[in-house]
């Protein structure tokens, strides 16, 4: 059979899997809705919350930015697993035991202030709309490249299945989806690390086979000391030393870390489970599962490095194989003889380098480098289709419950019935979908970019609220809303300052300490801690109900203290 | 529960939160990216000490901070007879009823 036809059974056989499971866990009262009636098992919260946080980013581009930065690419697995250290110590058992439904809702009721939940809703929406477009993209590209459907029809596919199983099942048809997606993405994920990592040094495990030698075929040798050969010789950066300054590396670190405590779809997946020891457990499967993924990752990243250069360098351009003229075909693989030998020259120097390789195509690329059987090929097509729907769902849900419970049913319209709510959760699904749709189809070239912004702004505002309205009992309202308004407004300007008004100006000589934009949100942070602390003392401190119920969600358990 | 015994569940839940987050910090910002360069002379195998504490090493420690603070938070609950978890609690309610 061919890759296609694998392609499409894999495809089918998972949505089906994922319209089975919407259909049996339809949603029937807005606590189903929001959080999947409250009683999912810390193994499933584990997993769901695992597929929720891979994304596409996570799934298609980070093993191949990776394979491109070296050891620069380490603030993206730090970042995006050191934050669950955080989210697990200091938000999630104390999230669960306050017990809502969203993070605006806790905003809210901490802070005594309709102020303070209208600006959470802001910042909840604006961050997830970022982050969902981003996933409708990746969903975009891969229908596009492998089921040779157009871009656009790919979106509108991605598009209707999330529709459907989110509208149907909300928080509980999305949790178990999750946790099958799960089991997809990171079958498809570790079967082609394995061949390649067999293949190229005899060592089943990719975490070890990163650190082994080369088998005979590939030279011998250790495997990260031929790439680094491999890179000094081609002219291109050391792969196991750093280019990036240590403070900007340092920051852009942090910000990923903190922005993974702070994202709404994330922490909302700690409500689902029946009690704060359940809350803590699934925070620690939940990032087992996510390692297994990102340990393979820098591994997959090396062996897809040296393997491209092996394929490539110094080839006949007429001798490539089939993968390279379908990656042509999308404009993702450009080839330049700039000397005309007909020979491809990929090396470091921009003047005579006559190859371009998408950072993106790395991991849909790999088994195909590899020249792994179809089926593995069709797999990692179904796993990150599976990565980019799981995420967009979670990501609709922020937006949905935002829209219904904190907006409507919190603030302006609070005489609405149970069944109203469900209706308008619903609607403002359709609602989200159609936009990220739009914007998946009509991206602007920044979108890609602005996913990683979507941490900064998370980090900026929720992170710090939250964590002081749990550690700071006389915290109150007014040192919140300042810090969250600071920090968000800062981050965001400096964003949009350096991507969209001046971009010319993008370099480390004009950069506020030398932090670059992608770090700028672990400043923000801190601005906004110290804002808030500051207002704080000079303004009256949180009311004796308030400073209660905090004393209550510092306990587990029911019991109330008196 | 009473006031005091509250307040030194909370004082040792802050003291196990503190001494885990430091190691986060010394594991991740220390050795992953401060003193990576240094690290780097010493190797094992085919990695670089500091490489692949970035890389690879650092995700096991926060696996295992997160396992080590789940148990010792468990034990404390424990401790101040804050069982919270679904499976005994529920059995508990319905002997009160």
């Amino acid at each position: 059979m061919s890759v296609q036809v694998w392609t499409y059974l894999f495809v089918f056989l998972s949505f089906s899997l994922y319209i089975g499971i919407a259909i049996w866990s339809r949603a029937g009262s807005t606590k189903e809705f929001y959080v999947a009636g409250g009683g999912v098992t810390p193994l499933a919260n584990g997993m769901a919350t695992a597929a929720d946080w891979m994304s596409a980013a996570s799934f298609i581009s980070m093993a191949g930015l990776i394979s491109f930065l070296g050891r620069d690419g380490t603030f993206y697995l730090m970042g995006w697993t050191g934050g669950y250290v955080l989210l697990a110590l200091l938000l999630a058992p104390y999230l669960r035991k306050f017990g809502k439904f969203t993070v605006p809702d806790f905003i809210g009721d901490r802070y005594y202030s309709q102020t303070a939940r209208l600006i959470a809703v802001f910042c909840a929406i604006s961050v997830s709309f970022v982050y969902v477009c981003g996933q409708m993209q990746g969903a975009g590209i891969v229908f596009s490249r492998f089921l040779e459907v157009d871009f656009t029809t790919g979106v509108l596919i991605g598009m209707t299945i999330v529709f459907f199983y989110a509208v149907l099942g909300g928080m509980k048809g999305i949790t178990y989806t999750q946790v099958a997606q799960y089991c997809v993405l990171i079958f498809a994920f570790m079967v082609p690390a394995i061949f390649i990592s067999i293949m190229m040094t005899g060592q089943p495990v990719p975490q070890i086979g990163f650190g082994s030698e080369l088998t005979e075929a590939y030279g011998g040798g250790y495997l990260l000391d031929r790439l680094d050969g491999l890179s000094e010789q081609l002219g291109f950066a050391t792969y196991t030393e750093g280019q990036r300054s240590t403070q900007d590396v340092f920051f852009i670190t942090a910000a990923l870390m903190f922005g993974t405590a702070g994202l709404p779809h994330v922490i909302i997946r700690f409500f689902t489970v029946p009690s704060v020891r359940d809350a803590r457990k699934s925070a620690g499967y939940a990032l087992v599962f996510i390692a297994i993924l990102y340990t393979t990752a820098p591994a997959v990243a090396a062996f897809a490095r040296t393997n491209l250069i092996n394929t490539v360098s110094n080839a006949e351009y007429e001798s490539m194989p089939e993968w390279f003229s379908k990656w042509e075909d999308t404009g993702l693989i450009t080839f330049d003889d700039k000397n005309n030998d007909g020979i491809i020259q990929y090396v470091g120097d921009p003047q005579t380098n006559e190859l371009n390789v998408n950072r993106d195509i790395m991991v849909l690329a790999n088994p195909e480098i590899a020249e792994l059987p179809p089926w593995v090929i069709a797999l990692v097509v179904a796993g990150a289709l599976a990565a980019a729907l799981s995420t967009a769902a979670g990501l609709l849900l922020v937006i949905s419950t935002s829209v219904a419970h904190d907006m409507l049913k919190r603030t302006f319209m609070p005489a609405i019935t149970e069944k109203q709510e469900l209706a308008c959760a619903r609607l403002s699904i359709l609602i989200a979908v159609l936009i990220a749709g739009y914007y998946g189809i009509n991206a602007p070239a920044y979108v890609a970019q602005v996913v990683a912004f979507a941490f900064g702004l998370a980090a900026a505002s929720f992170f710090p609220a939250i964590v002081l309205g749990i550690f700071q009992k006389r915290m109150n309202k007014e040192g919140a809303i300042a810090g969250m308004v600071v920090g968000f407004t800062f981050t965001a300007a400096y964003i949009i300052y350096f991507k969209i008004i001046n971009p010319a100006a993008d370099s480390a000589d004009n950069w506020f300490f030398g932090i670059s934009p992608e770090g700028i949100g672990a400043l923000g942070t801190v601005a906004n801690l110290v804002v808030a602390l500051f207002v704080a003392k000079f303004t009256p401190a949180a009311p004796e109900e308030v400073q209660e119920i905090v004393e209550n969600i510092r306990l587990p358990g029911e019991a109330i203290p008196r | 529960m009473s006031d005091s015994s509250a307040h030194s569940y909370w004082k040792a839940n802050i003291r196990l939160v503190l001494s885990l987050l430091s190691v986060w910090f010394f594991i991740s910002f220390g050795c992953g990216i401060l003193f990576v360069d240094a690290l780097d002379t010493i190797r094992f195998g085919g990695f670089k000490l500091g490489f692949w504490i970035a890389q690879q090493g650092s995700i096991f420690a926060f696996v295992a901070l997160i396992l080590i603070y789940i148990r010792a938070m468990d034990k404390l609950d424990d401790k101040y007879n804050l069982d919270s978890s679904s499976e005994s609690a529920k059995p508990a309610q319905e002997e009160s009823q």
